[in-house]
């Protein structure tokens, strides 16, 4: 150790804050979260830890929050973290609210929540919040989604969709090969579960979704129809796959000749 | 001067306050909203010293809200009704208190019942079948006394809320400006519309 992990609030040498990276590593840990931003409708999606067999599912806290009305977040990293900045960030939706008579705006308290985890990168006797969030919602008399992402050094950035937490990378370069612009409720819950399903193997029940529409509440899909989705999509990657595989049985016989040891066998899966 | 009232029936609670806002002898507006909605069922309708009032009500909507949004709990009419008398009751005991007396009008989430509270700026409250503040009182409740019943249907509360605004309009000797009626039932809060043109003569 080079001792300049110690205290949070030096930097080393070469201007590194390691406490702050450390926390970005908690992220990477914490159970993946995807956002996707569609034509009017703004769609979250959580990968859930597997519940163990005498947990009760229906009252574990989830990883999807809502902020204010019209303002939900979700998070990956550590839960306990996640608590404390929730209900910082509720506090002030509904401070402001008193003070100005207004719905915060999405990326008001977006830059506050950024703002509080910043604030625990620089002073002393604390240490940084081991989660980045994705803050969706509407501003008030508006239909433009809004999608925003937070991370433990307190940058925030805007995004048409985006994902946090473990395999995040591999689920970002999902969605920067399917997203498109304009795309309406069902694709965009669509491609939420398509990129979601990337990378948590145990499928329906280990995911959750929330949809956001303008002027309306949180709507968290229930549990039967993520599965139908799941289903659909897991179908239409099998349907995929066999289109493939008998065009390839078409046209490639010279490929197989020149194979060395080859034939078929290898690919059959 | 204000008329604040409150009838409950079967299935609704019925709040009514007047529309002046008035400062010494004068009216300063005509048309004032002294009511406000806490969450889906629950309506507070509020008078007293101008200032405080709108600022208690919406330090009060905003620590509703929070509560709910912290815990995932829509708070029933009996909850919110203890929280505002807390609030008052601290208050009382501050350096400058509120003074403010309300009406708080619900509906029961989960048994569909309705509630009227009758909450006063020194902190009692009182759970009750019809309630009114101020000068109505004095020309509302024996009306009331006479005709209610637990009961009544919405179309019957409104006539029971026009007699007793007649009795007002007879007695009272200013004039506040008709009264603004929202009602509470199981789909939540809508305004009403209500005649308030209708000229009564005194005997």
């Amino acid at each position: 150790m080079s001792g300049y992990d110690r205290a949070l609030s030096v930097f080393s040498p070469d201007g590194h804050v390691f406490q702050v990276e450390y926390a970005m590593e908690a992220v990477k840990r914490g159970t993946c979260a995807v956002g996707v931003k569609g034509k009017d409708v703004v769609v979250l999606g959580c990968e859930k830890r597997s519940a163990l067999k005498l947990q009760d599912t229906r009252i574990t806290p989830s990883k999807i929050a809502m902020v204010d009305n019209h303002a939900v977040l979700a998070f990956a990293g550590l839960n306990a973290d996640a608590r404390i900045l929730i209900d910082k960030a509720r506090l002030e939706a509904q401070s402001h609210r008193l003070t100005v008579e207004d719905p915060v705006t999405i990326e008001y308290i977006t830059k506050y929540i950024a703002g509080v985890q910043q604030r625990y990168t620089q002073s002393g006797g604390v240490r940084p919040f081991g989660i980045s969030t994705l803050v969706v919602g509407f501003d008030p008399n508006d239909r433009t989604p809004r999608l925003y992402q937070t991370e433990p050094s307190g940058i925030y950035s805007a995004w048409k969709a985006n994902a946090i937490g473990r395999s995040s990378k591999t689920v970002r370069e999902f969605l920067e090969r399917n997203h498109q612009d304009d795309m309406d409720r069902e694709q965009t819950i669509q491609l939420t579960i398509k990129s979601l399903l990337e990378v948590v193997q145990t499928g329906a029940k280990n995911i959750e979704v929330a949809i956001m529409a303008p002027g309306q509440a949180i709507e968290m899909l229930p549990d039967d129809q993520i599965e139908a989705y799941v289903k659909s999509i897991e179908t239409e990657k099998q349907e995929e796959a066999a289109k493939k595989k008998t065009a390839r049985v078409g046209t490639t016989t010279a490929a197989i000749l020149t194979r060395p040891g080859g034939g078929e066998t290898g690919e059959s899966s | 001067m204000e008329v604040l009232l409150g009838i409950t029936g079967k299935d609704f609670v019925i709040l009514a306050a007047s529309k002046a806002t008035m400062r010494g002898p004068t009216i300063i507006k005509a048309e004032d909203d002294k009511t406000k909605q806490l969450n889906k069922h629950n309506l507070i309708a509020f008078s007293g010293e101008a200032g405080d009032t709108v600022q208690f009500a919406e330090y009060i909507q905003a620590n509703i809200q929070l509560y709910t949004m912290r815990n995932d709990t829509e708070l029933g009419p009996n909850a919110v009704a203890s929280f505002v008398r807390g609030e008052l009751a601290r208050s009382l005991r501050s350096r400058n208190p509120y003074t403010v007396n309300l009406l708080l009008g619900g509906m029961d989430p989960i048994t569909q019942k309705p509630h009227l509270y009758w909450i006063d700026y020194l902190a009692s409250v009182a759970s009750v079948p019809y309630a009114a503040h101020g000068y109505a009182q004095y020309y509302c409740l024996s009306t009331l006394d006479k005709h209610h019943h637990p009961d009544i249907s919405l179309d019957e509360g409104l006539k029971l809320l026009e007699m007793c605004t007649d009795e007002l309009k007879r007695r009272l000797p200013i004039d506040y400006k008709g009264v603004l009626v929202k009602v509470i039932t199981k789909d939540g809060v809508r305004e009403l519309d209500f005649d308030n043109n209708r000229i009564v003569k005194s005997a």
